[in-house]
């Protein structure tokens, strides 16, 4: 009989090497795959996770791809080390998205320089809005974030589809759902002529650091780590449960209508059905897979954004079928996953129990 | 079309012996393609992988092929064009309605590279634009289905609000009507071009309110397998999907891209390719039916006469009276609809088509 039991200690060495350890085994697993479709491993290992790291071009992908992972993930990973398990980013960065948007489908002809940072605000208070529901369910009657959250991405996605082919839709654009274009001042300046990277990506690559500052250097920072581990000692301190629920939706909100929005006005320059392939929800795997630390996140944004880039490269160069890419993502959580497993328990091999 | 297209590669052939152009095989021509969905949709996506490989069969000696599957309609769109260009691919197809913008944009970064986009209104020096009249299908389809169905109703998945698919609608609807003037089309909005799961429900609710034949503007063979499965009959749409439904398919729109991916790609190997806009039917080719199965030969031979006279240009399916869902005269009686603003631009539904487009 096997069965696990819980270690009384949790080695912090362990709990870092086993991201390490399950890319690395992704790794190792892929080779094989490749090699049993009859691909070169090495060459097809080298196009997935290291040639989109080695061009410019290349470099900027990643970082407009990670961009908005990492926004989210920084913002989901301070809830989730309060035990506040916000699951709809994906609906708070629409509602991000929206809020922003909107104000440059309204004031399309504009030429202020204000517009941009307005619609960065109003973005963020919209992902802001969208987790107050969440939040004020649980705190006024109890009802579970995790189900209130997730059914409102729904309700965003429709209620984006409704504007961008109801009252917002481009009179131009022949019937197709979007807006209009946006005006050039709500567009993100591009950091270099001819790279996708923007203004927007730079906003979001700083954010791991000044989290990292909240959470290691601030009184409320220290409250977010103490709650996550031990709530009883938590309250006695004085930590306000309700507090700290509001506190970790409205960041992980604030966070994900910032990329919405940073989205739209930085890579689509309008809104339209499609402004998130499922960031929201890929950005919970890159806040487990980058520990809820600030630096892990960035790390994991980086790597899960290298495996996308690395995958259309794969299927321009190497013929690879895009679902490898899906493959890969699946196979990192799943080693992640084991891993977490064998340091928080160890395997028993009981012997006979007695019957 | 297709020894139209032999001619001119015969004719490449030609100019090629004669050392007007010297294509060493280690610079082939690139040519890349942006899909959808995947090629194994067996409908959309499906068609312009055949048009891929037709390049890859007639041209193979001079050109490389690649495609980028799965490829939202989103930000990723442009990092994928992007990506195809800075490969040195000189000839780039993207082949969905919504490529549109990243297309534009990624055409302004690579001057010198050449873009075909499929469905599209917007062109430019170095951007295309093709599309085929699918329309002429859908009007033999309408008339096959008013002649089957006992109900009297047409389930319709429709995809996005967009011009190419409002006119399909009234085509069908047109020629249902052509048939039995008391013809019902009911419409479901699925908002995706490829979701497998999401077509087949849009069938079942169709189904569940009344409809006894099945038609899409969706990419998936789901809908007509959800059709097989309740035994009623069904339209393939984009390929022929008769091996997904034996006994359930009538006929399918089928979108031969080929010979025009062939011609377009000639075109840059020989210096003449320029921009423009394409708009073909059964006339050139373009657009095709599947054989008409399971029907009764009286019903087969009209559907082949409907669409032998459209092809030969005696019949167009927008000829009048057309009359809107208000009951106002849009097309005269004897008139056809003009090509532009009308039939580019629709943007209404004719009378007869039960729904209301959404606003």
């Amino acid at each position: 009989m096997l069965r696990l039991e819980p270690r009384s200690t949790q080695s912090f060495a362990a709990a870092w090497l086993s991201p390490v350890m399950a890319l690395v085994l992704t790794a190792i697993t892929g080779g094989v795959i490749f090699l049993a479709m009859g691909k070169d491993p090495s060459t097809a290992l080298y196009i997935y996770f290291v040639e989109p790291l080695t061009t410019t071009s290349g470099l900027s992908e990643v970082a407009v791809k990670a961009g908005p992972l990492i926004l989210i993930g920084i913002g989901l990973s301070f809830g989730f080390r309060a035990g506040v398990w916000n699951i709809g980013a994906e609906g708070q960065y629409i509602a991000g998205a929206i809020a922003g948007g909107g104000l440059a489908v309204y004031f399309h002809d504009s030429e202020s320089t204000l517009l941009l940072p307005a619609m960065l605000v109003l973005g963020t208070l919209g992902g802001m809005t969208w987790a107050a529901v969440p939040a004020l369910l649980k705190t006024r009657f109890n009802a579970n974030e995790i189900l209130v959250s997730l059914m409102l991405v729904y309700v965003a996605e429709l209620l984006l589809v409704h504007l961008v082919q109801g009252p917002w839709r481009n009179p131009q654009g022949w019937g197709f759902p979007g807006t209009r274009m946006f005006p050039d001042v709500a567009i993100m300046p591009l950091l270099f002529a001819g790279k996708r990277a923007h203004l927007g990506t730079l906003i979001t690559l700083a954010i791991p650091f000044i989290a990292w500052f909240i959470l290691a250097r601030t009184r409320f920072g220290f409250t977010v780590r103490v709650f996550g581990s031990a709530p009883l000692a938590a309250r006695h301190a004085g930590v306000h449960s309700h507090r700290m629920i509001w506190r970790s939706l409205l960041i992980g909100g604030g966070f994900a209508g910032l990329a919405g929005v940073i989205e739209a006005t930085g890579t689509i320059g309008q809104l339209m059905p499609d402004i998130s392939p499922g960031y929201g929800f890929t950005a919970i795997i890159v806040a487990f897979l980058g520990r809820l630390h600030p630096a892990g996140v960035l790390l994991a944004g980086i790597a899960i954004a290298v495996t996308y880039i690395g995958g259309e490269g794969a299927q321009i160069s190497a013929g690879l079928p895009k679902a490898v890419t899906g493959l890969f993502q699946g196979i990192i959580l799943f080693y992640l996953l084991a891993f977490d497993l064998f340091t928080r328990y160890r395997i028993i091999v009981s012997s006979r129990t007695t019957e | 079309m297709k020894y139209l297209v032999k001619l001119v590669v015969v004719m490449f052939a030609a100019v090629l012996s004669l050392g007007a152009i010297s294509t060493a095989s280690a610079d082939k021509l690139k040519v890349g393609f942006i899909y959808i969905g995947p090629p194994g949709d067996h409908g959309w996506t499906y068609a312009h992988d055949q048009g891929r490989l037709m390049i890859d069969n007639m041209l193979g000696e001079h050109v490389e092929t690649t495609y980028v599957e799965g490829v939202p309609e989103g930000p990723d769109a442009e990092r994928a064009i992007a990506k195809l260009a800075e490969t040195g691919h000189k000839l780039i197809f993207t082949t969905s309605f919504g490529y549109m913008e990243p297309t534009l944009k990624v055409a302004k970064r690579f001057p010198d590279v050449k873009f075909e986009h499929a469905t599209g209104y917007k062109q430019a020096d170095n951007v295309a634009t093709y599309s085929a009249r699918f329309y002429e299908g859908r009007y033999v389809q309408g008339q096959i289905a008013a002649k089957i169905s006992k109900s009297g109703i047409i389930g319709y998945i429709a995809s996005f609000p967009i011009p190419e698919v409002v006119r399909g609608i009234n085509a069908f609807m047109l020629g249902a009507q052509s048939i039995n003037p008391d013809m019902k089309v009911k419409v479901v909005w699925a908002y995706t071009w490829f979701d497998p799961p999401k077509e087949a429900d849009a069938a079942k609710v169709l189904m569940d309110q009344g409809a006894d034949i099945i038609t899409q503007h969706t990419d998936s063979t789901a809908a007509l397998q959800a059709a097989a499965a309740r035994g009623i009959y069904a339209f393939g749409q984009a390929s022929d999907m008769i091996q997904f439904a034996p006994d359930t398919q009538l006929t399918a729109i089928l979108d031969d891209w080929g010979p025009y991916y062939v011609k377009r790609t000639v075109d840059v190997l020989m210096g003449t390719w320029s921009s423009g806009d394409t708009w073909n039917g059964m006339g050139p080719g373009m657009v095709g039916m599947a054989p008409f199965t399971n029907m009764p030969s009286d019903i087969a031979m009209m559907a082949r006469e409907t669409a032998e006279s459209i092809r030969t240009g005696a019949f167009h399916p927008f000829t009048g009276p057309i009359y809107n869902q208000a009951g106002e005269l849009v097309v005269a009686a004897g008139e056809v609809a003009p090509d532009f603003p009308m039939l580019a631009t629709m943007n209404f539904y004719v009378q007869g088509v039960d729904d209301k487009l959404p606003e």
